[in-house]
Parts: C-alpha cells; structure tokens; sequence
C-alpha cells in the first residue's frame, strides 16, 4: 500500500448510512413531529380493545334510545346515530382505516415493483408493452373506476353469497380494489431508476460474472432503489387511507356495521344539522393521520437525499 | 408534430377502446340485471315471460357478443336509453357534462393563480415563515379528505353562518345569475382548495430549482431587482414544468368533482355516473365512465402538446 | 476481410475471435415507424490472446474497442462470426462454465462497485454467483486478495464510497482475481485515475501478471500506456482491425498511416522531431454511415483512388511476417 491513494482513514462502519439517515430524519422537525402524531395515533386506535374491556361498553351494540346522546363521563365523545359509543367507533374505525392504508400499500408496491422492474430490467417488448398499460392506468380516472370496482357484485365471480357480504370480504375488497389502481407511481418510479441502474459496470460486472437476472435485480437493483422506493411507499399510504376514506363514504368501501373512519360519515348530510361534532371527528382523524404521514414521507425524502440541504 | 398529435391520438383512441371493453364487462359483474327492475315493477311476469324479455333484450348472449352489439350500436351514435330518466344517455349527459366542465375549469383557474402566488411567495425565501405557512397550507391541501372539507365547510357556511346555500344549483324560482354563481361557489371552493395544495408543491419546487441556476445568479450579479428576477427570468423557466404538470392533472380533478357534485347535490358527470351506478341505470354508467376516461385522456393529450409548444428543445416524435 | 492472422509464436491462444462483427439497431425503431438505422460497432474483426500475454486494443473513443471487449466478457453476443476460448466456439452452455475464467474490470472505479456492498462481498461476489467455496473459505480468499493487490486488512469491512479512486480500482482488480480466471478484459481501467495513480495500478496489473500468468486484452487509448504493458497491440477504426503487430514492431515503424498518426499525437521527451503528414485531421465518420472502400480514406495523407473504392485486405507489411495491417499502402 502506497500512502498516496490512501484515502484518510475512516471510522463509518457498516450501518452507517442509516444512522446518518436517521440523525438527517431526526434534524428534520415536522417529520419528527409527525412521527410523534402518527405514534399517538396508532397507540390510540390500538387501545379500542382495553378500553372497550375496561369500561365494559359493546361497541357494536345498538341503542336507539341513547342516538346523539351528548358526551358524558361514561362516553367521552357521545353516542353516534345508532347509539353507540362514538369514541370507541373512532378508535376500531381507525384500527380498519390504517390497515386498508398498509395493506393496499404492501400489495400494490409489490406489484408497481415487478412490474417496473420487469420492465425496466428487460426492456424492449415487455417495457413497451407495460409502460404503455401503466400509461393506461394513469390515464383513468380513478375514482369513478374505483366505484365501478365497488359495485362489483362478487356472487357474480363465483364466491358465496356468505362470504360475499362478510365483514373480511368488504374489506379485503376495499384492499384490493385499491391496490389494483394504485401502483402506477411506484412502477413508473421503479422503472426508471432500473433503467439507469442495470446499465451501471458493477451490474455488467455481475453479469460477466455468470449472474442471472434475479440475482442482478435483488443484489444490485433493489437494494440500490430502496430509498425511492421507501418514500414513495409512504406517501402512497396517506393516498390510500385517503381513498379508502372516500370510498366508504360514497357506500362502495368498507361496509357497515364494520366502522372505518370513511363510512362513519355516511350519514353526514344528515349529522351536518343534528350532531355536527360527529361529522367533525372521523374526517379529523383522517386528515391528521394523512397530514403525518405526509410530513414524514417528506422527512424520509430529505434524510434520503445526501443534496437536500434544508 | 402533425405524426405525433396523430399517434398520440391513436393511442388514446386505444385506451378507450379497450377501457370500455373493461367497464362494460365490470358493469355486467354489478348487482342484479337490466330486466330485474322491470321484473319487480311487474310480479305477474311468468319465467317463461322472463326469458323470452332476455332473448329480446339479448341479455341471454354471453358478454363478449354482447359488448359487440352495443359496441357497434355506439359507433353509429346510439348509446342506447337510461333507465332512471328514460331519455336516450346523450341527452340526459350533454347538460351534466356542461355542468363538471364549468366547475373543473373555474376550479382549476383559480388553483393555478392561487398556487403560482403562493408557490412563489414561498420560493423568495425558502425555509422562512412565509416559506413554512405556505408549506403547511399545501400538505393540509393534499392531505384533506375532500369530502370532509365539503362538509365542514357546509357547517360553516351553510348551517352555522347561514351564508351560502349548502346544496342544489339554484332556488326553485329564482334563476339569476347572482343565485347560481351563490350555489356555485362552496362546491368551486372546495374544490379549489382539494387541488391547490399540490400544485402550490409544484410550483415551489420548480422556483426553488430555477433560482438556484447559473443564470439567475447572473442577473442577479448583475444587479437586477429581485422582483423583477422573479418575475421576469426565473417564473418564465418554472413556467414549463408546472403548466405540463398541472395540465396532467386536469384530469385528476374529475375524482374531486365527483365528490364535490355528490355532497352539494350539483348535477354534473360525477353525482350522474355515482347516482347510475346506485340504481344500475347501466347504459348511464357505462358511457358516463368513457367520457370521464375521455375528458382525462384528453387533458393528458394537451399537456403532451403544450409541453412541446412551451418547450423548443423537446421535439415531439 | 481476411481469414484469422497467422499465430507463429508460443502456444495455442486461450481466446480466438473469429470474424466477429457487432451491429446493432438504434433506438428509434419502433410500432410506427420503420426499420431502426444498424449502428455498426464492429466489423468482422479477428484477433487471437495468447496464455500470459498481454493484448492491447487500441483506437479513439467510438472505434468499437469496448464493445469488442464487452463480446469478449461474454457481456454481448456477437451479430455475426465466433468465440473461441481454449479452441471450443463458446455457446450458452460454454459460456456459464468459462465466466470465472475470463473477469473484466472497468475503466469507471466509482460506477463498477456496488456502493451498497461492503468490500468483501463485492470481492467474492463471483464467487457467489459461481457457488465456489463455503461463506468463510470465500472471506478467507478476499483477506489474501484485499493483501494482494496492496489494501489493509481493514479494508474488506468498508463500503466504496470510503476509498479513492485508485484503492477502488484495486478493489475492483481483486474482484476480477477473485475466481482464478485466466483472461481480464480490462477496459481502460487507468484513464479514470490520477496520473500518479496510474502508474501504481498498471505496476500492480503487470506483478499480478508475472505472478499468475494470466493474459490481460487492455483496452486503451493511452499509447504511452499500452507501450508500458503490452506485449501485441491491436489498433480499431470505426470497428475494423486496421493494425495488429507486436509492441515493438509497432512502436518502432508502424505500418497502418492512422497508427502512425495515433503515435505522433503522443507526446514524448526527447523526440522533437515530427514526421510530416502524419497527423490526423477531421473527425471520425460516423459509423452509422461508413464511408466506402478503406474507412479511413476520409482523413488519411496517403490517400489515393483505390482507398476510395476497394477496403484493403489484413495482410503482412512488407518484410515484416507478423506484422499485419489493413492498407493499400502499408509501410
């Protein structure tokens, strides 16, 4: 070793780029905040089991008697239209609201992922072939398309009538129906930053190295477009629970008595004039939940982003 | 250019082909079928009665034939009757169209002019409290639930300040203008805000990249007024990308307008295609979705032609 | 043009390129338009790389010397002509034996190294890829070749983005040593570093040479460069083997009027004498769209009426049995 290519000797060790991401993340204050919120809010949904236990309240159960109670000590945010504890509603609602948001993400990023990969791994045929569907796709308009999905009849695809018009079926639809029109980004996304990466000399190297194509995409292409890849996922959740939310509102997404934070508004028209307050609080929790989840989508890009300097 | 406009065209010409194809088939998958409702309002009809209306009505055929009559049948103009108004589709379209044109180009002029204001006064100084107040404002836009800002805003206005009329197009009896534009504006205004916030994001980033370039720093060395550089070298550049960008999601705009038609109650192509779809007036449905999918198909389109219009240096092939 | 050049020295090459040409379409081709134009990169070009020798290919950028390389990595597939390698054409099937017989480095240190692998696995990567070797005799064998090409030992625990230029290309040449191969195609893996650095790694590749007897096809541009290390050069143009002798035949009276003016264009203490004529003027033609009869008509002194109409054959210079060169006019 000669001392003149010697670059000074460094101290980083294996995980540190994402300790320097993380302390980027950390000096970035509405995404720390934001975080913060989204915690609180996930801690909150989850506590609807406990809390239901400890206070002894069904959330379920009905009682016409007690429709648009006030709040009182016994229940913190009054009754809803069927007379049930509109705190607890919130808290399973939001359980249901989260979950569609993640799972929706999960399914259509992978698939947004193979399929840009594929495409822009292989090119030629195949990438012209899915580009221009995923230029289909966007094309579209979503959420008419989405109302279509909704109304599907699914006794019509051969499942039961039992299964159709159960609590898992509706929101299973909900997931998939989502997914299905949401991984455009991702595709379009993992496509392009595919593109430049396979050209790189250390993916050729690998190649001369007898290296076959799934090897080159999870050694080299993956790991390489994590980061886009985390951010855009992130964003697409806040997007989802947005849908999601609209989608139980219009009557096409998660079907009562089943609570999300969407369907609780059905009725809404109707609260706007009797109980204003519970028309307020489900849309409150969604806007909070997507404002977080944006903030830290855009906390993640800065800590990502070794050029952001803000 | 004239290879490109028509490929393009082909292409979206393509989409919708096969676009309709898939919502004719999903709108085949809905609950029960055309003659259901004929059946109910008539409980005298015998099963034999029934399955000759199905061999009349060709509803005995499998999909596929099917979408080929009625596929022919639109070629010639004929998109068939809607059920709920009894009127043939175009008719009972042409009027809900006029109605989401007006409320999407009203809401998105406004959004473009309240974006590049606020996109620019944030750029001046990013990292600033006009900066951050800016930046909030247009996460809180992305992040709002459309149809809750419609609601809370109805609270506000309509019900607690007693303002502004929280649904319809008009009062029965009064058709002035002054009553239409009152009924207009909580749906253009909530709509204007659901698209602003992401278009402010545009509109920031791009001055923030055109201020950083060598040629503002030289004007600037120059000399040159800082207003006057904002206004005059670096806007004119962020111009490009944002107009592309903000043209392509003109589109977009259509998942709002259905939202915001259905909570104040406006007849346009969004509460149309939701209220078909609720009472399976199938013929409705279908060709209110292929407009829709047009209207975005062509707004993608103009896009593509203004960015090369815009954009000397991209050449449209 | 010609059949394969005669091989009268030593023993029977490793590696034989048969005739091979590399075209390929351009982008443009697509559903609406016609057929895309044929870029060709390399034209019906024979060479031979002998056991321990080291073959250098010569030619400004766009004569097609990396795409040569890049056949003969196995990277492309060639349009027309064949792959010899120890005397059997090389398929599919030969191909997946012989890949950790034949490495490549990169002229790019900072593009050919995963940033997101530590160097040790970047090291035995082809190892991996091979299945050769358990997890620890793989991280055994990169701590011997970490040593080997003059990196400490610490170095195996770090990422890229921790070394210089010229310790990534040594890290990129371990890589390369890792499955024992017997071939490197090295593409102009110095022009990327710092002069003083280049004469380190090209002492590095030349030790690493006479210790394992492997034969290096250096690809460069860098005449000052490839008289160091090479033992034959081969000179491209626009795809075409122009040139092919040995080093010192070359040097000394080169037979091709385009590696005439490659030599002058190097400069060297000493020799202030510049022969007239020699030097190149104009551009290279695109290879798109050759020019006919000798390629390098458009922008050689010596031109006459037949360049313009007759492509010259690879045949011996006058007196010289080895020395071979592509003109009507060879010295």
């Amino acid at each position: 070793m000669t001392a003149l290519d010697m670059a000074p000797p460094s101290v980083q060790q294996a995980q540190s780029v994402w300790r320097l991401r993380w302390k980027r993340f950390r000096g970035h204050r509405t995404g720390m905040i934001a975080l913060g919120v989204l915690v609180l809010l996930v801690l909150f949904t989850l506590a609807a089991g406990p809390l239901a236990a400890l206070w002894g309240i069904d959330p379920d159960s009905t009682d016409l008697l007690s429709r648009y109670d006030p709040p009182s000590a016994d229940h913190w945010l009054g009754m809803d239209d069927a007379g049930r504890d509109e705190l607890l509603r919130l808290m399973y609602g939001g359980q249901i609201s989260l979950l569609v948001g993640l799972v929706s993400t999960l399914i259509g990023g992978v698939a947004g992922l193979g399929i840009g990969l594929s495409a822009g791994y292989y090119g030629g045929r195949l990438d012209a072939l899915l580009m221009r569907f995923t230029d289909g796709m966007i094309a579209l308009p979503l959420l008419p398309l989405l109302i279509v999905f909704g109304a599907v009849d699914l006794t019509k695809l051969g499942f039961s009538s039992e299964f159709a018009h159960s609590g898992a079926a509706g929101f299973w639809r909900v997931v998939v129906i989502i997914a299905v029109v949401d991984w455009t980004q991702m595709a379009r996304l993992v496509r392009a930053a595919t593109l430049s990466l396979k050209e790189r000399d250390y993916v050729l190297a690998a190649k001369a190295s007898g290296a076959s194509p799934l090897y080159v995409m999870a050694a080299h292409i993956l790991p390489n477009v994590a980061t886009p890849i985390i951010v855009a996922g992130t964003l697409t959740v806040g997007r989802v629970i947005l849908l999601e939310s609209v989608l139980s509102f219009l009557g096409f997404g998660i079907v009562p008595p089943t609570p999300s934070w969407g369907n609780m508004l059905n009725n809404a028209q109707e609260l706007v004039t009797t109980a204003p307050a519970l028309a307020v609080y489900p849309g409150l929790f969604i806007f909070i939940t997507v404002i977080a989840v944006n903030f830290i989508g855009d906390g993640l890009q800065h800590a990502f982003d070794p050029r952001s300097s803000r | 250019m004239a290879g490109f406009v028509l490929r393009r065209s082909l292409q979206a010409l393509l989409v919708l082909w096969v676009m309709s194809f898939v919502i004719y088939g999903l709108i085949g998958l809905m609950p029960g079928d055309p003659l259901d409702v004929m059946i109910a309002s008539n409980p005298g009809a015998t099963p034999e009665v029934v399955a000759h209306l199905r061999a009349i009505y060709g509803l005995d055929q499998p999909m596929p034939v099917r979408y080929w009559h009625w596929l022919l049948d639109a070629l010639h103009g004929d998109f068939g009757f809607s059920r709920t108004h009894s009127e043939p589709v175009l008719t009972v379209l042409a009027p809900a169209l006029a109605q989401t044109c007006k409320l999407m180009l009203i809401s998105f002029g406004l959004s473009v002019v309240l974006a590049f204001g606020l996109g620019v006064a944030a750029a001046r100084k990013p990292g600033g409290w006009v900066d951050g107040f800016v930046s909030l404002f247009a996460f809180a836009g992305i992040s709002v639930p459309v149809f809750w800002l419609a609601l809370i805003l109805i609270i506000v206005f309509a019900v607690q300040l007693h303002w502004l009329p929280a649904s319809g197009m008009g009062t029965v009896g009064d058709n002035g203008f002054i009553d239409q534009l009152r009924h207009l504006t909580l749906p253009v205004l909530t709509l204007t805000l659901a698209s602003t916030g992401q278009f402010t994001r545009y509109v920031r980033a791009a001055m923030i990249e055109t201020m950083r370039m060598d040629f503002i720093r030289t004007a600037r060395a120059k000399g040159l007024g800082e207003g006057r550089l904002v206004l005059r070298h670096a806007l004119r550049n962020a111009l490009i990308p944002v107009v592309t960008i903000m043209a392509l999601s003109f589109g977009t705009l259509f998942s709002g307008a259905l939202v915001t038609e259905t909570m104040f109650a406006q007849w346009g192509m969004g509460k149309m295609i939701y209220d078909a779809i609720l009472a399976n007036d199938y013929n409705l449905a279908l060709v209110g979705l292929l407009f829709a999918t047009l209207v975005t198909l062509l707004s993608n389109l103009a896009a593509d032609l203004a960015y090369g219009w815009l954009d000397p240096r991209i050449s449209l092939k | 043009m010609t059949d394969a050049p005669a091989i009268t020295r030593g023993d029977a090459p490793i590696l034989e390129i048969d005739r091979i040409s590399v075209h390929f379409p351009l982008a443009g081709g697509g559903w609406f338009s016609g057929p895309a134009p044929m870029l060709r990169a390399v034209e019906n070009v024979s060479l031979a790389i002998r056991p321990g020798e080291t073959l250098a290919l010569v030619g400004e950028s766009g004569s097609g010397k990396s795409t040569l390389g890049q056949v003969v990595a196995g990277l492309r597939e060639p349009t027309l002509g064949t792959l010899k390698f120890h005397g059997v054409p090389m398929g599919k099937a030969e191909w997946r034996a012989a890949r950790k017989a034949i490495q490549i480095v990169f002229q790019d240190p900072f593009s050919a190294l995963d940033p997101r692998m530590p160097v040790s696995d970047l090291i035995t990567e082809p190892l991996k890829i091979q299945r050769i070797g358990s997890a620890a005799e793989r991280r055994e064998r990169a701590a011997s070749l970490v040593a080997q090409v003059g990196l400490p030992l610490d170095a195996l625990n770090r990422y890229p983005h921790e070394f210089s230029g010229g310790q990534r290309q040594r890290i990129a040449i371990a890589r390369a040593l890792a499955p024992d191969p017997s071939l490197i195609v090295a593409d102009e893996p110095l022009s990327a570093l710092d002069v003083s650095i280049q004469s380190q790694v090209l002492n590095l590749m030349k030790g690493i040479q006479e210790d394992r007897g492997l034969s290096y096809l250096f690809i460069s541009h860098d005449l000052a460069v490839v008289n160091h290390l090479a033992d034959r050069v081969a000179v491209l143009y626009l795809g075409r083997l122009v040139e092919l002798a040995e080093r010192a035949s070359l040097f000394a009276q080169p037979s091709h009027p385009y590696t005439a003016a490659l030599l002058d264009a190097v400069p060297r203490i000493g020799r202030g004498r510049r022969r007239r004529g020699r030097s190149l003027s104009g551009e290279m033609p695109s290879p798109l769209n050759p020019p006919p009869g000798c390629v390098f008509h458009t922008r050689c002194p010596k031109v006459q009426a037949i360049c313009k109409t007759t492509p010259p054959m690879l045949e011996a210079a006058p007196g010289r049995p080895t020395h071979l060169a592509a003109c009507h006019f060879k010295e």
